[in-house]
């Protein structure tokens, strides 16, 4: 199906996003990959009256070393998130769920930012950004401001974004020798979304656990944190991870759906949090 | 109505479109380049996938104003001087298809994988692919071609 009409503007530059955003009120959104918008706007879920083309702006699509931690402009698509040596380096969870998500031809043309933005709880990226507590960087009429991962995602689809604000840069730590990670994800068919993701990363310390951030995917309207297993882990040793796991649905609202009953996600979170602590403590 | 230039199959092209023709549609109503197939429209199937400055895309899930100033290339531009494309070559003697329906589509992204990852094992070829849906194969010849044009069968 055609998408409802709509008047195409090209933004020059984050600055002339932000006027143009101004200028055409709520019912303007701003274009990046298109990944997620177009899709709605083919069935006639979102009808946007003026797309602002963020695709031709330059200098939104890079990696930086910033010694503690790794500077990505919103722009950087999945796929070179993926392939770029530095996040293959620095925070391998990241370049490992970019080339997992959907399929080469997607993230060809998806972006980070766009996938935060969008901030949808059965996306991957979110709940992988806020186990990494990552920071969202973000630009408006009046100046920049930065948001933490945990505070960015507020509600079903409902990001922090004011309506004038572009997100301009994710950071995201810089993860040691001592840090361990892995992001499972469960679904039945490739190319899906996950049915329940975990992400997990883990401070190790000879063996045991220092401490470690678990990010829920599907869990909610929104990434959810498994606090409970977190502090189950606090210092813990590595037997103690069995036991822990059982507590990653604490606290979460998993949907019933025509992928799976609330209590068959509450089943995996619980299963593929120890499988995501274990396979982190061994990498 | 935007005016877009793109070049197309090593051609130019000016027109007029509306903001919200999908590329697939420029591409198959106003360049006449059918080759390109409409499987799903929700960005799964993979049948309309086309190479974008040479790496592989959904034209379905992109609108022609943000072709602008770009290069496409299709499975019919595969082909030079008559030649087939390797890759189409491989396809065509490992019998990579039954109806051709999702062919032009896993041509495509199959030479997107490769120049992505020119000795891929069985399992990064099955990965790469995961985006095209065949119906008929059960994928095992697509696979063969693949490793065909990849050089890994005499
Ligand atoms: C077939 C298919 C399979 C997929 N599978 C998965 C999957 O398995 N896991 C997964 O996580 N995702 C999946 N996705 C979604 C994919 O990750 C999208 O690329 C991503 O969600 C959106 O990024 P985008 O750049 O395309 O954003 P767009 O679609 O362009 O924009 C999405 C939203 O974010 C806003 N926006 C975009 N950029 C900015 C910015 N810089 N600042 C402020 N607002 C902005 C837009 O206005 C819009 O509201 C899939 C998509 C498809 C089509
Ligand atoms: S028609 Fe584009 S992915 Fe199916
Ligand atoms: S050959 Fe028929 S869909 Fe692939």
């Amino acid at each position: 199906m055609y998408p409802v009409p709509f008047d195409y503007e090209v933004a020059e530059s984050v600055d002339h996003a932000i006027e143009l955003l101004g200028e055409h009120g709520e019912d303007a959104k701003l274009l990046a990959g298109g990944h997620s918008l177009i899709p709605l706007m083919r069935l006639r879920l979102a009808a946007p009256t003026v797309l602002i083309d963020l695709g031709r702006v330059e200098d939104m699509n890079y990696v930086r070393d910033e010694g503690d931690h790794l500077a990505i402009g919103a722009l950087t698509r999945h796929r070179d998130v993926h392939h770029d040596p530095l996040v293959q380096e620095h925070c391998g969870i990241l370049s490992y769920t970019a080339g997992l998500l959907g399929d080469p031809s997607v993230q060809h043309r998806g972006t980070l930012g766009g996938t935060l933005a969008h901030g949808d709880a059965s996306g991957d990226m979110p709940s992988v950004v806020s186990a990494l507590e990552g920071t969202i960087v973000v630009q408006g009429p009046d100046g920049e401001r930065t948001i933490e991962a945990l505070d960015f995602f507020q509600d079903y689809l409902m990001t922090a974004l004011e309506p004038q604000e572009v997100i301009t840069e994710i950071r995201v730590p810089k993860l040691g020798p001592n840090t361990g990670w892995a992001y499972k994800k469960f679904s039945r068919r490739s190319q899906d979304w996950a049915i329940v993701g975990v992400a997990a990363v883990v401070e190790k310390n000879n063996g045991s656990i220092d401490s470690a951030r678990i990010g829920l995917t599907s869990m909610g309207s929104t990434p959810i944190r498994a606090r409970a297993v977190e502090e189950a882990l606090s210092g813990a040793s590595a037997d103690a991870v069995a036991e822990a796991a059982n507590a990653a649905d604490e606290g979460t609202e998993p949907a019933s759906d025509g992928a799976a009953s609330a209590d068959f996600r509450r089943h995996l979170a619980r299963v593929w949090t120890r499988r995501a602590v274990e396979e982190a403590l061994a990498r | 109505m935007k005016r877009i230039h793109v070049k197309a199959n090593g051609r130019d092209f000016e027109h007029e479109v509306e903001p919200r023709t999908l590329l697939v549609h420029y591409l198959r109503e106003t360049l006449n380049l059918t080759g390109t197939m409409v499987g799903c429209n929700t960005s799964n199937c993979g049948a309309c996938t086309i190479l974008l400055d040479g790496e592989s895309v959904k034209s379905c899930t992109m609108f022609a104003v943000q072709a602008d100033g770009r290069e496409i290339t299709t499975v019919q531009g595969l082909a030079e001087n008559g030649n087939w494309h390797p890759m189409q070559t491989a396809f065509h003697e490992q019998h990579g298809l039954q109806c051709g329906y999702c062919t032009p589509g896993m041509i495509m992204a199959s030479i997107s994988l490769l120049e992505e990852n020119p000795d891929p094992s069985e399992e990064e070829i099955r990965d790469g692919l995961e985006g095209n849906y065949c119906r008929c194969t059960g994928y095992e010849n697509i696979i063969k071609a693949v490793q065909q044009a990849a050089g890994q069968t005499s």
